[in-house]
C-alpha cells in the first residue's frame, strides 16, 4: 500500500538533482567583469578582437581571470574592482567608439554550470541597485508636430496645384483649410485625397464659408504611435548604450510607456540627462575638390569641417546645413532595383521640393547625412548622388550590407525622439541598500525556516523530519525554478520565499494531522499513513488553488515589486504541493512502506480521548463513530434510527491490515465496489478494515475508477 | 506531543451571535475610521517623491527641514527610517520641478549641507501613475474576489462560495481599518500583502468547508450545527500548527526584513489572526444563515454499479 513504483523514486530524484544543479550557481557569487561589445550591427565581436583585447591588457600588465567570447560580446574576469575599472578605462582608451565598454558582474560558476545554462537567479532593481525609469510618450504633441508638418504640406501642394485658398489653421486635433468658394474646395479636395492617404477629409459649410477639415485617421493614429514609441525605444537604447551599462532594459510598456531598467548605475543625474537629450540629423554636402589629407594634418580649409564617416574613413564636409532630420518622415531598410541592400527614406512635401532642388544641382556629387547628438557629430553615410530626385522618396544604396542597411535606416529613425517623454515614475536604489535588502530577504527566510523546522520537528518527530526535508526541497525547487525561468527576484519575491516556507508546511500538518486523526481511530499504522495522505491531499489541492487564484491576479494586476512577489508566490505554490503530496510520500514509503509490521508512526506521541465513557457523551466526534455513521446510511436503516449507535462501534482493531499490505497497491483504488460491499457487510464486522479504503478515496474515487481494473490481480 | 486535546466537540456555533456582534462592531469601525481617518497612502498610489538618505552620523533632522524650508518646498516630511543614520524625505509633486530635476536638487542641497550624506533610494511616482496603481489594486481585489467565490461555488455550493468571501473580505476590511486607524503607511506591498491574505485565509476556509463536506457525508443523522462544531474543532489542531508555522516565519520577517517589509509583514500578522477568526466564526455562522443543508452538497444517492468483483 505505502510503496511507490520505482519509476515515482526516479522523478523525485531527478528533481532533486536537477533543484540542486540549478540553484548551485547561487552559491558562487559574482566578480567584477567588463563586457565589451559592440555599438554597430556592423561591427561585430569576434575573434580578431578577443585576441586585440587580449593582448592589450596584456601589454598594460593587467591581469585578468579569463576572458570569453558570449551572445555577441566579450567578457573579461576580473580578480577585484580596481583592476575592473583600470581594465575598463584602457580598453575605452583602445578601442574607442565603436565598441561600449560596460561593467558588469559575472557569475563565478564554473564553466560546465553556465553551459548548462544555470545561471543565478536574476536580481531585481531592489536588490542589486539601479534605476528604473519609467516614460510616457507625450503623444499629443507627437500629433501636434504631425498635424504641423501636414499643415505646411498642405499649404504648399495647394499653392504648387495653384487652388487657391484663404488659410490652414490647426485647432486641437484637426486641421481647418479654408476656401473662397465650393469649386476650389472640391478641386482641393480631390488633390489632398490622393496626397494624403493618413488623412481624413471633411467638407463643412458655415457662414458662407467654405471649409475642408482634415484629421488623422483613427489606424494612422494607431500606426503613428506605435511607429513613434519603437522610435524612442530606438534612440533610447542608443543612447544607453553611451552609458555603458552591462543589462539594460528597454522595453514597451502599455500603448505610450517605455520602462527603462538599468541595474548598476550610479550616476541617476547622467542617466537622467542622457535620456532626455534630442539629437539632429542634418544633410550636408561632401567637400571633395580641397585636400583632405592636409586637413588630417590639421589644416582645415575654410568652409568645411572634417567629420569620421561611420565604418570608413575621415571625411571633409562642407559647414552649409541643407536639410534637416525633421523632413525625414520615414526611413526603412531594403534593396534596390539590382538587389541591392538599400536604405528608403521618405521626406514630407518641402523637405521633397528641398531635396530635388539639392539632387539638381549635385549630381555626380557626394551628400553628407550627419547625427549630431550632444555636440558630436559623425556621418551617417555619404552616398553619391546619380541624378536628381523629386517626390521625397530617397534612396541610399551601394557599398553597404543588409546590416549597414539597417543600422543606417535606424540611425536615421532614431537620431531624434519621435515625440517628447516625460519620466512618470523612477525608483532609484542605491547599491548599499541593495545589498542590505539581499540580506534581510534572505535573513527572514532563513531564520522563519529554522523556527518552523524546529518547532515541526519537535511536535511531529520522525514525520516531522521529513515534513522539513520535503520542505527544504521545496525552497530548493523553488530556487531552482526562479534560475531556470531567471524571473526577476525582488525584495517582495524574497517575502514570498520566507511566506512560502510558511504557508508550505500546511499541507504536511494537514498530512500529519490526518494520520494522527486516523491513528487515535485506531486504524493500523499503515493504513493510516496512506489514508492519511489520500484524504489530506483534496484539502491541500483545494487550497492551494484559492492562493493560486490570488497569486495570478497579483501578477495580472500587479506592477514592478508586486508582480515579483506574485512570481515567487505562484511558483511556491506549485513547488510546495508538488514536494508536499509527492515527495514527502515518497519518503515515506521508502522508510516505512516495505516494513510489513509497523509497530507505531513515529509522528509523535497521540492522545486518545480515554474510554468508551467518555465517547458515548462525546456526540459524533470521531472516525469510529463516523465509520458506523456512513455504513448505517447506506446499510441499515434500523441502525439509523439507532442515535447510540456510535457508542456500540467495536473497538478496531488492525488484524486486518496485514491483509492490506498484501493487496499492495489494489487497497486504496477500490473505493466505490467495497461502498457497496460494505453496505453489506455485517456490522459486527471489525469496521475499519472495512470502510478504510473506503474513506480514504470517497471523494475522488470516481476518477480513480479507471485505473482500478489496470491494477486488479 | 499533542496540544490539543478536546475530547468533545466545541459548540462554536452557539457562540456565533456573540460572534456576529464582534464582527459587525469591528467591521463597523473599519469602515468608520477608513472613512474619517482615510488610509496613509504611500507615494506608490499619491504619486511625489521619496528620498532616502544616511548619514554617517546621527542625522539632524531639523537642519534637514531647514534645508528643505530654505528650498521652498512645503509639505515636506522628514523622518527617521529604521535607525537614527537613516532619514527618509517626502516630497509631494511640485509644478516647478520636473520629476527628475527634484530628487536631484533636494540631493545636491543635503550634500552641501553634509558631504557624507548618501543616497539610498529614490522613488518618484507620477500622479497618473499612482492613481493607476490605485485601480489595478482594486481590480486586483474584485478579480480575487470573483475567482475564489466562483472556484468555491464550484467545487462546494455557491453558499459556500459567498460565505467565504465575506468572511475574508471581512478580514480584509479589517486589516485596512488597522492601517486607517495607526496611519500606517499603506504601499504597494502592503497591497501585496493584502491580497495574499485573501488567498490565503480562505484556505482556512476551505480546510473547514472540505471537512463540513466530508462530516455531510458520514454523519447522516446529526444536524447542521454539530457538523459544522465537529468540522471545526476536528480542524483545530491543523488550524494552530499551520498559522503558528506562518507566523513563526513573519515574525522572522518583521525583526529581520527591515522597513520595506516591515508594514508588509504587520499586515500579514493582522490578516493571519482575523483569518483564523472569521473562518471559524464568521464562514460557518454565514453557512448557517444562508441554512445550508446536507443536500447542497451531497448529490441523491446514485445507483451503485453492480458489484464488479472488487475484492478486499
Amino acid at each position: 500500500m505505502n510503496r511507490y513504483p520505482l519509476w515515482k523514486y526516479l522523478i523525485i530524484a531527478v528533481s532533486l538533482l536537477l533543484g540542486l544543479l540549478y540553484t548551485l550557481p547561487n552559491f558562487f557569487g559574482e566578480s567584477p567583469a567588463v563586457q565589451i561589445s559592440p555599438l554597430r550591427m556592423a561591427t561585430q565581436a569576434d575573434t580578431g578582437l578577443l585576441q586585440r583585447v587580449e593582448t592589450t591588457l596584456a601589454n598594460a600588465g593587467i591581469d585578468s581571470n579569463g576572458l570569453f567570447l558570449e551572445e555577441g560580446s566579450i567578457k573579461v574576469r576580473f580578480e577585484d574592482t580596481d583592476t575592473q575599472i583600470k581594465a575598463k578605462d584602457l580598453l575605452q582608451s583602445t578601442l574607442g567608439d565603436d565598441y561600449m565598454i560596460a561593467l558588469n558582474l559575472l557569475p563565478n560558476s564554473p564553466q560546465w554550470l553556465t553551459e548548462l545554462g544555470a545561471l543565478p537567479m536574476y536580481l531585481g532593481l531592489d536588490l542589486r541597485g539601479g534605476v528604473h525609469f519609467m516614460l510616457e510618450v507625450d503623444m499629443e504633441g507627437a500629433v501636434s508636430k504631425t498635424l504641423d508638418r501636414h499643415s505646411n504640406d498642405i499649404r504648399s501642394t495647394l499653392r504648387e496645384k495653384r487652388i487657391s485658398y484663404a488659410g490652414v489653421e490647426r485647432l486641437g486635433d484637426t486641421l481647418t483649410v479654408k476656401f473662397r468658394d465650393a469649386e476650389s474646395r472640391s478641386q482641393a479636395l480631390d488633390e489632398l485625397r490622393t496626397t494624403y492617404e493618413d488623412l481624413l477629409f471633411k467638407e463643412e459649410q458655415t457662414n458662407n464659408r467654405f471649409n475642408l477639415t482634415a484629421s488623422i485617421r483613427p489606424e494612422a493614429m494607431i500606426q503613428m504611435q506605435d511607429s513613434t514609441v519603437q522610435q524612442n525605444i530606438t534612440t533610447l537604447r542608443n543612447r544607453v548604450n553611451e552609458l555603458g551599462v552591462a543589462e539594460p532594459i528597454i522595453q514597451k510598456a502599455g500603448a505610450d510607456r517605455v520602462i527603462v531598467q538599468l541595474p548598476g548605475v550610479q550616476d541617476t543625474a547622467k542617466a537622467k540627462e542622457i535620456l532626455g537629450r534630442t539629437a539632429t540629423l542634418e544633410i550636408r554636402m561632401v567637400d571633395e575638390e580641397r585636400d583632405l589629407d592636409a586637413a588630417l594634418q590639421g589644416r582645415i580649409p575654410f568652409g568645411t569641417e572634417l567629420y569620421e564617416e561611420r565604418g570608413s574613413g575621415p571625411i571633409l564636409v562642407k559647414k552649409q546645413v541643407l536639410l534637416t532630420g525633421d523632413r525625414i518622415t520615414d526611413a526603412q531598410p531594403g534593396f534596390n532595383e539590382d538587389n541591392q541592400p538599400a536604405v528608403h527614406i521618405r521626406l514630407d512635401n518641402n523637405g521633397a521640393q528641398i531635396f530635388k532642388k539639392l539632387t539638381r544641382e549635385n549630381v555626380g556629387r557626394r551628400m553628407a547625412i550627419l547625427l549630431i547628438e550632444r555636440n558630436q557629430a559623425e556621418v551617417v553615410t555619404a552616398p553619391v548622388i546619380r541624378e536628381e530626385i523629386g517626390g521625397g522618396r530617397v534612396q541610399i544604396s551601394g557599398r553597404m550590407t543588409t546590416m549597414e542597411a539597417r543600422d543606417v535606416s535606424l540611425l536615421l529613425r532614431a537620431g531624434a525622439l519621435a515625440a517628447p517623454m516625460d519620466i512618470i515614475e523612477e525608483r532609484t536604489v542605491g547599491p548599499s541598500l541593495g545589498a542590505d535588502n539581499i540580506a534581510r530577504g534572505f535573513n527572514s527566510t532563513l531564520y522563519g525556516f529554522v523556527a518552523v523546522a524546529i518547532f515541526i520537528m519537535v511536535y511531529y518527530m520522525a514525520f516531522g523530519v521529513i515534513s522539513v526535508l520535503a520542505l527544504s526541497l521545496n525552497l530548493l525547487l523553488l530556487v531552482g525554478l526562479l534560475s531556470i525561468l531567471q524571473a526577476t527576484l525582488t525584495l517582495p519575491g524574497m517575502a514570498a520565499l520566507a511566506l512560502t516556507v510558511g504557508m508550505a508546511i500546511d499541507a504536511n500538518v494537514l498530512i500529519n494531522e490526518r494520520i494522527r486523526d486516523e491513528l487515535r481511530a485506531g486504524v493500523s499504522p499503515q493504513l493510516a499513513i496512506s489514508a492519511g495522505y489520500e484524504r489530506a491531499t483534496g484539502t491541500i489541492l483545494d487550497s492551494n488553488i484559492t492562493t493560486l487564484i490570488a497569486g495570478i491576479a497579483l501578477f495580472a494586476f500587479g506592477s514592478g515589486p508586486v508582480k515579483g512577489f506574485a512570481v515567487v508566490l505562484c511558483l511556491g505554490i506549485l513547488t510546495s504541493v508538488f514536494t508536499a503530496i509527492f515527495v514527502s510520500r515518497g519518503m515515506v514509503n521508502y522508510m516505512y512502506g516495505s516494513r510489513r509490521k509497523l509497530e507505531v508512526v513515529p509522528i509523535g506521541k497521540i492522545w486518545i480521548p480515554k474510554t468508551d465513557n467518555t465517547r458515548k457523551q462525546f456526540k459524533y466526534a470521531f472516525p469510529q463513530e463516523s465509520v458506523v455513521a456512513a455504513t448505517e446510511s447506506t446499510a441499515s436503516p434500523q441502525a439509523q434510527n439507532n442515535k447510540s449507535a456510535a457508542a456500540k462501534a467495536e473497538p478496531v482493531t488492525g488484524n486486518r491490515a496485514g491483509k492490506d499490505t498484501e493487496t499492495g497497491s489494489s487497497s486504496e483504488t477500490e473505493a466505490i465496489p467495497e461502498e457497496s460491499q460494505s453496505s453489506a457487510a455485517s456490522e459486527n464486522k471489525p469496521e475499519a478494515t472495512d470502510n478504510q479504503p473506503q474513506k480514504s478515496t470517497r471523494v475522488r474515487g470516481k476518477r480513480k475508477q479507471t485505473t482500478r481494473k489496470g491494477k486488479k490481480k | 506531543m499533542e496540544f490539543f486535546r478536546f475530547s468533545r466537540d466545541i459548540p462554536f456555533m452557539s457562540w456565533r451571535r456573540v460572534a456576529a456582534v464582534i464582527s459587525i462592531t469591528t467591521f463597523i469601525l473599519s469602515v468608520f475610521f477608513i472613512a474619517t481617518r482615510g488610509l496613509n497612502f504611500g507615494v506608490d498610489f499619491t504619486g511625489g517623491t521619496v528620498l532616502e538618505v544616511s548619514y554617517e552620523q546621527t542625522a539632524d533632522l531639523n537642519r534637514i527641514r531647514e534645508i528643505l524650508a530654505g528650498m521652498d518646498m512645503t509639505d515636506v516630511t522628514v523622518q527617521n527610517f529604521g535607525t537614527s543614520r537613516d532619514v527618509m524625505i517626502r516630497l509631494p509633486v511640485i509644478p516647478e520641478y520636473s520629476s527628475a530635476q527634484l530628487s536631484e536638487t533636494v540631493l545636491d542641497a543635503l550634500r552641501e549641507a553634509d558631504s557624507t550624506v548618501e543616497m539610498r533610494r529614490v522613488e518618484f511616482v507620477g500622479p497618473q501613475v499612482g492613481q493607476e496603481l490605485l485601480e489595478n489594486g482594486a481590480l486586483a481585489l474584485l478579480f480575487v474576489s470573483l475567482g475564489i467565490v466562483a472556484y468555491l461555488a464550484v467545487r462546494f455550493e455557491w453558499k459556500f462560495g459567498i460565505a467565504g468571501i465575506i468572511a475574508n473580505l471581512h478580514d480584509v476590511i479589517i486589516i485596512l481599518g488597522f492601517f486607517a486607524f495607526f496611519q500606517w503607511e499603506f504601499s504597494l506591498t502592503v497591497l501585496a500583502a493584502v491580497l495574499a491574505v485573501l488567498g490565503y485565509s480562505v484556505n482556512e476556509s476551505v480546510v473547514i468547508f472540505d471537512r463540513i463536506r466530508e462530516n455531510f457525508r458520514k454523519l447522516r443523522k446529526v444536524p447542521v450545527k454539530d457538523v459544522i462544531n465537529n468540522a471545526i474543532t476536528r480542524t483545530m489542531a491543523r488550524t494552530i500548527m499551520t498559522h503558528g508555522s506562518t507566523q513563526m516565519v513573519i515574525i522572522s520577517m518583521l525583526l529581520f526584513g527591515g522597513e520595506v517589509l516591515y508594514y508588509f509583514a504587520l499586515a500579514l500578522t493582522i490578516g493571519i489572526w482575523f483569518g483564523i477568526y472569521s473562518s471559524i466564526m464568521v464562514a460557518s455562522s454565514i453557512l448557517i444563515l444562508f441554512g445550508v443543508k446536507r443536500e447542497d452538497l451531497l448529490q441523491p444517492e446514485e445507483k451503485k454499479p453492480e458489484n464488479d468483483g472488487a475484492v478486499v
